[in-house]
């Protein structure tokens, strides 16, 4: 861990705005001119502005292609009046930044960013202060804009205004944040930051590090999962020219100069394995169901109930597990994409021994999570090599071993059932899930009587979080009855779910969808099929129109509308961005991924037997974003992947009379 | 096996087995990292190469084949600062997320353009489908290949 020192020693002259976490520790920071007195580790973000006029965000969020470093960057530059181009994030850097839990639940944008506005407004406000000192002119005659304060006959630039010593300041209780009607850089689309070391193939992923006298390594792992070591024989394999062999227990694995020779080297390794018994995909929802009876079902005049099914899946982001470990015999210096750099120092400490403090992790931009990047195997196996064999060593996944050996989103089961009257109204509600999470599983419509509950199971499988997680398919299940209480009550798919809700949002944005899609206009024919579904999760809320066909059993999306509202927008074509993404990430889900397993082996670990959506996969998308400048912004890389999968479904059954109720949606 | 590579212009000496992968030679041996590994199955196209013109994956690539042939990977594309209009149309249609598989992209997308400067709508899905974007910036990317398309009329 940094020391305060270190910190200040590392930043030179200028302003630092420290933002503390708990209000309480708000008094510890107050009036302390020259010095900051809280311990860093109690901060959550702070903003430096240099002698240079250079504004430094430091946050422990990641950058894993959801453009948090672009939207940082605007929340820094909106509130401190300066343009983008001055301002610098450090992320994800253990030593650097202050603690932070991770980057998942979509909260970078309802809790960092406000952090990081507040800390960069108390510094424009301090740099006010010392224009009115410095030039004796009233502070209200003093305004800031594009890095200068200025006022009558006065003009001084930050970088004059912060020159000097280092000083730290809290942020005033009254501080005011500029409203998002008044926005300038915040709600304006500026292009992702790093685009151009993207495009030219410059900026460094944690795959692409390199180090002198670097070697790269491969670890032996096991022909199905939970297997123990017997024996092995690693004499063949440390023969090879230059090759090292590391054995911790029943971890080993190989160094080489290259790639090719720790492939051969690990090829060469003779292992015996004791196995266990393990459960098969075909018992799957069996066993997460259990045999437990329902505590209660719904009552109404008319009655439905439906069990819904969803598979694993996996995330497969582009870029695979990797890190590069290096060991000076002191501190342990860890490059790796990982989604929470502090619990992967944390992790990594305590698998190689070391205390926290000689461990540092450093996440790249990296490339994709989703959800599936909260964990650091890769850090940890590399860092166990390096210290062993004392070489900056690289470890870098195989298509295979992440398909294989990550986690994958929860298989789940969900009942519903629910109850309806002569005049549409849904009167009760049940609704079960099993193994999948709790997220979403409480309706949002307004129905009288409801009860949800979520029933956690023994997973066969290595689970662990994914983009939207369990809203995902508890959206998908509810949706799907919703469709089918629908045509059970006679009623338009659309006007049945506006007339069993009171939230005025997601009426929104479901209004907004069948508007663009043409709703009311459209009727289905043979083959050719329309649906829509709505939800929401973590504060923002989508909905999601489908138009499809239907040939010989094979769905082809014909064009979709989605329409999204997370608050006030920061950055609209970013949001648009993720949005369309979500969304064809969903696409996998609704109609093709699966994780097929058996004896505690995954079969799907090739993308040849996995399929993602592709090129040709993907429809005409009109996105519709309805910007709530009146509402605090919520996150938005997440909860638009929700509304795919049943609006596709409900488009299939428009088309085809066919109600499909497990995820992957399949005809045949 | 010593050979000679020739590649964004440059020849390169590299010993390594006949069947060692292009990418992997590009990437540790020469230093190359703009072209990445996604799969090492030629399903995702995050290493597609341009091989005597044409895409290729480098990943399934092997060195011997590569042999006397030009080979150019994203780093040739930009000259002396000045961005390939393909590279410029993705930054303007903001067609990346994470970035991870934008070279791959790029490199196809060059190969594609090179040879048929005004492909149809179907002829664009059809060559980049063998490119997968996990983040789904799909519709951006192939935004991207029209402008510059287009550009050239």
């Amino acid at each position: 861990m940094t020391s305060r020192r270190q910190l200040l020693k590392t930043l030179g002259g200028g302003i630092l705005v420290l933002v503390v976490g708990p209000a309480s520790l708000g008094t510890e920071l107050r009036n302390q001119r020259g010095r900051a007195q809280a311990t860093l580790q109690k901060l959550s973000a702070w903003v430096h502005i240099a002698e240079s006029g250079v504004v430094t965000v430091f946050t422990g969020k990641v950058e894993v292609g959801q453009n948090a470093r672009t939207s940082i960057t605007q929340a820094a530059a909106e509130e401190l009046r300066v343009a983008p181009s001055v301002v610098r994030v450090v992320m994800g850097d253990t030593d650097l930044v202050p603690f932070d839990m991770g980057t998942f639940g979509s909260l970078t944008t309802p809790r960092m960013i406000p952090q990081i506005r507040r800390a960069a407004a108390a510094a424009r406000e301090r740099l006010i202060d010392i224009g009115a000192a410095k030039s004796g002119q009233a502070r209200s005659s003093l305004h800031a804009h594009d890095g200068k304060v200025i006022g009558p006959g006065f003009s001084a630039s930050y970088a004059s205004l912060a020159a000097g010593d280092m000083f730290a300041l809290d942020i005033p209780a009254d501080l005011e944040l500029t409203p998002a009607q008044n926005w300038k850089v915040l709600g304006t689309s500026l292009p992702k930051v790093s685009a151009s070391a993207i495009v030219t193939g410059t900026h460094q992923y944690t795959s692409d590090l390199r180090r002198p006298n670097m070697v790269y390594a491969k670890v032996l792992r096991p022909p199905t999962m939970a297997a123990k070591l017997k024996t092995v024989d690693t004499s063949k394999a440390a023969a090879l020219p230059g090759v090292k062999v590391v054995r911790d227990g029943d971890f080993v694995a190989v160094t080489a100069a290259s790639v090719r020779l720790a492939v051969k080297a690990l090829e060469l390794i003779e292992a015996d394995w004791t196995e266990v018994e393990q459960s098969q995909h075909s018992e799957l929802f069996k066993l997460l169901r259990g045999a437990e009876p329902l505590p209660t079902t719904a009552t109404g005049p008319k009655l439905l109930a439906g069990t819904y099914t969803c598979e694993y899946i996996a995330h497969v982001p582009l870029e695979p597990r990797a890190a590069l470990a290096e060991w000076d015999g002191k501190r342990m210096t860890i490059h790796t994409g990982t989604q929470r750099p502090f619990a992967v120092r944390d992790d990594v400490a305590a698998a190689v021994g070391l205390a926290t403090g000689a461990v540092r992790v450093i996440v790249p931009d990296t490339g994709s999570g989703y959800g599936g990047k909260h964990t650091g195997e890769a850090a940890i196996e590399a860092a166990r090599i390096a210290h062993a064999v004392g070489v900056p060593v690289k470890l870098v996944w195989t298509r295979q071993e992440e398909l294989g050996w990550a986690y994958f989103r929860p298989a789940g089961v969900s009942e519903i059932t629910s109850g309806v009257d002569d005049r549409g109204k849904v009167v009760g509600w049940t609704h079960d899930n099993y193994n999948s999470g709790p997220a979403s599983v409480e309706s949002p419509y307004a129905i009288d009587t409801k009860r949800s509950q979520f029933h956690p199971a023994n997973s066969p499988l290595r689970q662990g979080s994914y983009r939207s997680l369990a809203a995902c398919f508890n959206t998908f299940a509810r949706e799907t009855h919703m469709d089918e209480l629908a045509a059970l009550a006679g009623v338009d798919p659309l006007a049945f779910r506006i007339q069993n809700l009171d939230n005025a949002r997601l009426r929104a944005v479901l209004e907004a969808a069948a508007a663009k899609l043409n709703w009311t206009q459209k009727v289905a024919s043979a083959g050719r099929g329309f649906g829509i579904a709505c939800g929401t999760d973590k504060g923002s809320y989508v909905a999601t129109a489908v138009e499809l066909t239907v040939a010989e059993g094979n769905v082809r999306l014909v064009r979709i509308v989605v329409a999204y509202d997370c608050g006030a927008i920061l950055n609209p074509d970013l949001l648009k961005n993720q949005v369309v993404g979500g969304v064809i990430m969903g696409i996998g889900g609704a109609l093709y991924e699966t994780i097929d397993f058996a004896n505690g082996k995954v079969l799907t670990d090739r993308l040849a037997k996995y399929r993602v959506p592709r090129h040709h996969d993907i429809p005409v998308i009109d996105c519709v974003l309805l910007d709530r400048k009146d509402l605090p912004s919520a996150g938005a890389g997440e909860t638009p992947i929700i509304g795919i999968a049943p609006a596709i479904g409900n488009a299939i059954f428009n088309a085809t009379g066919k109600r499909l109720r497990s995820m992957p949606l399949k005809l045949s | 096996m010593k050979v000679t590579l020739n590649v964004n212009g440059e020849k390169h000496d590299v010993e390594a087995e006949p069947e060692t992968s292009l990418l992997e030679v590009l990437r540790n041996d020469l230093g190359l990292t703009g072209t990445k590994y996604g799969c090492g199955e030629s399903q995702c196209g995050a290493c597609t190469v341009l091989v005597d013109g044409e895409s290729m994956h480098s990943c399934v690539f092997p060195l011997e084949d590569a042999v006397g042939k030009p080979i150019f990977t994203i780093e040739s594309l930009a000259k002396a600062g000045k961005l390939d209009p393909l590279q410029q149309a993705f930054i303007d249609e903001g067609a990346m997320q994470c970035g991870y598989c934008v070279s791959g992209m790029i490199m196809a997308a060059r190969a594609l353009l090179n040879k048929n400067p005004h492909p149809t709508h179907d002829e664009i899905i059809g060559r980049m489908n063998g490119n997968i974007c996990r983040c789904g910036a799909y519709p951006r990317m192939v935004a991207a290949i029209k402008r510059v398309a287009e550009a050239t009329k």
